[in-house]
């Protein structure tokens, strides 16, 4: 088999694996993999930024945020249907990832990371401070009836598991046809050295600036479909905490491979899942895998298969 | 109570927050200027100590003079020999490599976070203030018979708010003579400016840096257990002295001390008075907003010298 198509087959597999999960898993796991996959999308948002484009972003919720309440906002004072409101989400998240790349990019190293993270914690802030229309911390809650897409209820189980799964495939291929081309090779070149890449002739700051947008879309793209699907709108995900959780997920399965960020989500899920059983600091858990995954492993899971079993992972 | 006098009391409140500030952000300041990373972890430390001394206060009990005391010496070498120690364990064996300091602090953070939630608990405890007096503090108007001085209702201090003012100054000012008057001082400061020349001259690198991650961490403390009589202790009070002192360190400067003793009297003293007159929440979101074009528009801070 030559390398494209052992890629294709690999991606094309965990989709139907993920499908026949469905049909196998009890319910209680089904709606947990629902979940799973609408995060997995925001940790392939922060993977093509950070894993591929070598930008580190603590500020990631800021995007999540964006399309979240793009589409809760829209829904619940403009009263219009999903699609529209799924659109708002996609456009506030694309708007805003531009305005904040046009500044952010301006900086490089730890100063990208600062100034994404104050970013993201003014976001943070304003949406507590309008709390009169964002209930602030306690959120708000969208109604079954809001939430029909073209007539198909997706409150229920099965529906819920479906759109995500049609999200995140759609995700997911998209994301591996674009590290493939030769797009995905210009911005693996900047974060291997962006010196030689502007040498080379290509216009580095644009590359950046198109990583940064598309990273933070497909983030506000999750943020949509989280509040679409579950039905809730909060300031909680737009705090601090929902911008280091991505890059934890990305780091546990791998920066820079495409299978990374649904493996990270998937293990950190249900570890924290198996240890909120036995405290309620569960945090501690998330603290130290990060510790020991950046002294002992920085590649993370998907990168020590590529290392040590199957090098042509993408 | 007029506007002269508000203003005033306002400007007291600002001093005390300025000067907790400039202990916190003095310690970051002097990780980021000698090992050139970021240590998320910082308002942990300033949390352990704010904790540690209510636990040294609460055992000792007596007068509260004494466990105060005991906390002030306590709590900053405790939290200093944490910080070294993990320093040691974690952050040598990653070669600080400034990305995954990051990312391990974010994780320390946490770690610290949580097993104090698991042990200290998700109450806010209170330290009593070693001595509590109020003070009453003149102003002076024109009035019929020209100038004269009044006592305004309202306004005054107590005597420990100005004991922290007072404090801060002395150990800025012992923290200055350390660093330019002793032989310690002086390899921090060579480290500081060229590691790799400093250890070809026999400086070990390794312990310095590890002296110099405690001691931050330790500055922190120090300004956590005097703001513990003023506001109590608890297992998320970390997240706010982070940011503010992240927000001083950048307006100073990244890596410039006197930058940082300026920045954190700025915004020390703006956030008090802005925060007695105006929404807190609005002042942040301004405060931290313009801190991120700051750091968008003059990289180098107020005070720092532009990065190659």
């Amino acid at each position: 088999m030559t390398v494209a198509r052992k890629i294709n087959a690999l991606h094309f597999g965990i989709l139907l694996f993920l499908l026949a999960c469905f049909f196998i898993l009890p319910a209680y796991h089904v709606g947990a993999l629902s979940r799973i996959m609408v995060l997995a999308i925001y940790a392939i948002g922060l993977n093509i930024l950070f894993g591929y484009t070598g930008l580190l972003s603590l500020g990631h919720a800021m995007f999540f945020a964006a399309g979240m309440y793009g589409l809760g906002l829209s829904i619940k004072f403009l009263g219009v249907s999903v699609i529209p409101a799924f659109g708002i989400g996609i456009i506030s998240a694309a708007l805003l990832s531009l305005l904040v790349g046009l500044l952010a990019l301006r900086t490089v190293g730890v100063s990208f990371m600062i100034v994404t993270l104050m970013f993201a914690q003014t976001i943070y802030l304003v949406v507590l401070y309008f709390g009169e229309y964002t209930r602030g911390d306690e959120g708000f809650v969208l109604q079954q009836a809001e939430r029909m897409l073209l007539g198909f209820d997706v409150t229920t189980e099965a529906g819920r598991y479906f759109v995500a799964f049609a999200a995140f495939s759609i995700c997911l291929i998209g994301f591996a046809a674009l590290v493939q081309s030769s797009l995905g090779k210009r911005l693996v070149a900047i974060r291997e050295n962006e010196e030689r890449a502007r040498m080379l002739g290509y216009d580095v700051w644009r590359y950046k600036l198109l990583a940064v947008i598309v990273s933070g879309t497909v983030s506000g793209v999750a943020g949509a479909l989280y509040a679409l699907l579950f039905g809730y709108v909060g300031a909680t995900f737009a705090s601090v905490q929902y911008s280091i959780l991505p890059l934890l997920w990305v780091l546990l399965g791998g920066a820079g491979t495409t299978i990374g960020p649904l493996i990270g989500v998937a293990f950190m899920f249900y570890l924290i899942d198996a240890s909120s059983a036995y405290t309620s600091a569960y945090m501690l858990i998330a603290g130290l895998a990060l510790v020991i995954l950046t002294m002992f492993a920085p590649r993370g899971i998907a990168g020590i298969l590529r290392t040590k079993v199957s090098p042509w992972l993408p | 109570m007029e506007f002269g006098p508000h203003l005033m009391l306002a400007a007291l409140e600002g001093a005390v927050i300025a000067s907790i500030l400039v202990l916190t952000a003095m310690g970051l300041s002097i990780v980021f200027g000698v090992m050139r990373v970021v240590n998320v972890a910082h308002g942990e430390f300033f949390m352990l100590g704010a904790v540690l001394a209510w636990y040294v206060s609460t055992m000792l009990g007596g007068h509260p003079a004494v466990g105060f005391a005991a906390a002030l010496v306590i709590a900053p070498l405790v939290v200093g020999l944490i910080a070294a120690v993990s320093d040691q364990l974690i952050l040598k064996r990653i070669n600080y490599d400034p990305d995954r300091t990051i990312v391990g602090t974010i994780g320390m953070l946490f770690i610290i976070q949580q097993t104090t939630l698991m042990t200290f608990g998700p109450e806010a405890r209170p330290v009593e203030a070693p001595f509590n007096q109020r003070l009453a503090l003149p102003w002076f108007e024109f009035g019929e018979g020209g100038l004269q001085m009044i006592w305004p209702w309202g306004l005054s201090i107590t005597s420990y708010k100005l004991f922290v003012i007072f404090a801060a100054l002395a150990v800025l000012v012992a923290l200055w003579l350390f660093l330019t008057r002793t032989k310690i001082g002086l390899i921090m400061r060579a480290t500081q400016q060229d590691s790799e020349m400093a250890k070809a001259f026999g400086v070990p690198v390794g312990t310095v840096y590890s002296c110099v991650f405690g001691l931050g961490a330790a500055l922190a403390a120090l300004g956590a257990v005097l703001v513990v009589p003023i506001q109590q202790a608890h297992y998320l009070m970390g997240a706010d002295p982070l940011l503010m002192a992240f927000t001083v360190v950048i307006i100073g400067g990244l890596g410039s001390l006197p930058g940082t003793v300026i920045a954190a009297f700025l915004i020390g003293m703006s956030d008090g008075i802005i925060s007695v007159f105006f929404s807190p929440t609005l002042a942040q979101i301004i405060a931290t907003f313009l801190v991120a074009m700051i750091l968008v528009f003059r990289p180098q801070g107020l005070m720092g010298k532009a990065e190659t």
